[in-house]
């Protein structure tokens, strides 16, 4: 075990590099000046060649690499273009509140898509199986930016029972977990949820059917193993795949937060993405990406240790 | 493909004993046609692309031409069955028109991830060695990034436009199914028919045209169609941030984005553009999911 956990660290190193360079190629192939949104219209050659040595445009783009790196691992993603505040601490507060919204929403699409999945594949081909089968893939299938109006249009704005968007009425600044600011978080979650919810359904009725058609299930009934026995092998069977979905899941979400904190005006990193990209904000932009990413390959590689040590089937090559 | 061919024979000896001997696919179009809701979808998905298609011909009025005085119409309002926009322009007639760029960036991209991806997939399968190893590790870095956030951040970095969009959304879709070929392509490639037909002085690009794109191209097109729905709805996304399709062609995330402003007039015009999005999208997703068991992949 402890050799596979090295071998695995080992080879995220590469991978790490190389997403910290697409991240920050991805700015460098932008078209224009990044220096254009702040610097007025009619500066000065002189003033323009000082800017771009303050932000350190000036030095050729290996090196760039390399010293963005080299502050990034240290903590320091640079300054904001736009605000002119440290990008470490803008991505670090956005993240808190992206977090918050995304683990709940977890929370409630990986419950109610374990269950309608398990459901489905236990009770294979009847309509318990039809009509769990038909709400995951409506989950699947929904633009979720639209059930976030869908759901404005329905609580907000003729219910009047939730606010449309905000985070609460202090702002994010002084969350705090009472029902005033709870109020705020439920339409959010509840929209990010069901892009988890009809994946981690479909693979799960997949795992459950699977497993059921394997031959160890009919050696445990033949033996006269109750169903609810037969279940728990069930259960402990399709853990390990069901928790790596549910692991890619979660990444997903925090990745990809964006519209719904858009729809919502949810303070998130996806709120602050956006902002990064219509101000041509490029440290902000570039920090922001590479948090989130490094999140992602973080949590993958959690995934797939998690993975191995329940499941020590899965070759540890 | 003898293998599905054989379980499409095994499956048909129940039902229709006569025409067991069918070919493998004269079988999955036979199945294919019995899966009245695939049909339905296909349906539904035909008539949409026609509309749109025929939009100059059978939109009621003009898709640009608005008038500040018949703004937020309700729906069912005499000469505007569907309401008006923010902008006073027919709603119906913008949903028309807005099906050709929401089904273009939608589909394109992947259609384009389709022929890239495949082709990587199967020379990193098919060559092995060190280009598997240069071109799977590439896709593995793409791979790490969540989808929804790697096509923001091309765009977001590109810029708007129906060209960034659809370049951003290809980038996004490459590594998936350039995975899925490679896999298929080196399973593929061990078996013995291929040293068989490698034996008979077979060329390398022979093999790789006859043995081993027959059998990639049917698993990895059934793993595309069921991309479409992701790509329609992160295309209309991207739209709906602002980073696609631009003011003020009719496109259908673009339309959602603008009418946001109208949930307290108008909440049924304005939530009408993401209802189209979701109709083809779970259209999308049914078909592909009635192609995958008429065909017998599992990918």
């Amino acid at each position: 075990m402890l050799q596979y956990l090295l071998k695995r660290l080992v080879y995220a190193v590469p991978i790490a590099l190389g997403v910290s360079l697409v991240c920050f190629l991805m700015v460098h192939i932008a078209p224009g000046d990044p220096l254009v949104s702040v610097l007025p219209a009619d500066a000065s050659l002189d003033l323009q060649n000082q800017m771009r040595a303050a932000y350190g445009f000036d030095k050729p783009l290996p090196l760039q690499f390399a010293l963005w790196i080299l502050r990034a691992l240290s903590g320091d993603l640079g300054v904001s273009i736009a605000t002119g505040r440290p990008v470490a601490a803008e991505v670090w507060r956005a993240l808190g509140n992206t977090f918050m919204l995304a683990v709940l929403a977890a929370l409630i699409g990986f419950i109610l898509g374990g269950l309608f999945g398990f459901v489905a594949g236990y009770w294979r081909d009847t309509w318990i199986d039809r009509v769990a089968s038909g709400l995951s893939i409506v989950g699947v299938s929904l633009p979720h930016y639209w059930m976030g109006m869908v759901l404005v249009i329905v609580f907000s704005v003729q219910l009047n029972w939730l606010p449309a968007t905000g985070a609460g009425p202090g702002g994010s600044a002084d969350w705090v977990w009472d029902w005033a600011h709870i109020r705020f978080l439920i339409l959010p979650a509840v929209t990010m949820s069901v892009i988890p919810l009809g994946i981690v359904a479909r693979s799960v009725r997949a795992l459950v059917a699977d497993i059921l058609s394997q031959e160890f299930v009919d050696a445990l009934k033949a033996k006269g193993l109750t169903d609810r026995g037969v279940l728990l092998h069930v259960v402990k069977n399709a853990a390990p795949t069901g928790l790596a979905v549910m692991g890619l899941q979660l990444g997903y979400l925090l990745g990809g937060s964006i519209l719904i904190e858009t729809v919502f005006a949810w303070p998130g990193t996806g709120f602050l993405l956006g902002n990064a990209i219509f101000q041509r904000d490029l440290p902000l932009l570039q920090g922001t990406i590479l948090v989130l990413a490094m999140f992602f390959v973080t949590l993958n590689l959690l995934v797939d240790i998690l993975q191995t040590w329940l499941d020590p089937r899965i070759k540890r090559a | 493909m003898t293998a599905a061919a054989a379980t499409a024979d095994k499956t048909q000896k129940q039902t229709a004993p006569a025409t067991a001997s069918r070919g493998y696919w004269a079988g999955v179009l036979h199945r294919l046609m019995r899966n009245k809701l695939a049909m339905v979808c296909l349906a539904i998905l035909v008539l949409i692309v026609l509309a749109a298609i025929l939009a100059p011909y059978i939109a009621p009025q003009d898709p640009y031409r608005g008038a500040m005085l018949r703004r937020l119409r309700p729906i069912g309002t005499p000469g505007y069955p569907l309401g008006t926009d923010e902008l006073g322009r027919d709603m119906l007639t913008r949903l028309l028109y807005g099906g050709r760029l929401s089904l273009f960036i939608g589909i394109v991209p992947v259609l384009n991830a389709f022929v890239i991806g495949t082709a990587l997939g199967v020379i990193a399968g098919f060559v092995g060695g060190k280009t598997n190893m240069a071109i799977m590790r590439t896709i593995d870095v793409f791979y790490a990034f969540p989808s929804v956030l790697l096509a923001i951040a091309i765009s977001g970095a590109l810029g708007a436009g129906i060209l960034n969009s659809i370049i951003s959304l290809t980038v996004v879709f490459v590594p998936p199914i350039a995975r899925v070929a490679e896999s298929v392509t080196t399973q593929t490639r061990s078996l013995d028919f291929v040293d068989a037909a490698r034996a008979s002085g077979a060329s390398a690009l022979t093999i790789i045209r006859v043995h081993v794109l027959g059998n990639v191209m049917g698993p990895v097109f059934v793993y595309a169609t069921s991309l479409v729905s992701v790509s329609m709805i992160l295309a209309a996304g991207l739209s709906f941030l602002g980073l696609g399709v631009k003011p003020p062609e009719p496109e259908w995330g673009l339309m959602l984005n603008t009418l946001r402003t109208a949930i307290y007039s108008q909440p049924y015009v304005a939530a009408l553009p993401g209802a189209m999005i979701f109709a083809v999208s779970i259209c999308f997703n049914l078909f592909s999911d009635a192609l995958r068991s008429a065909m017998d992949v599992k990918v």
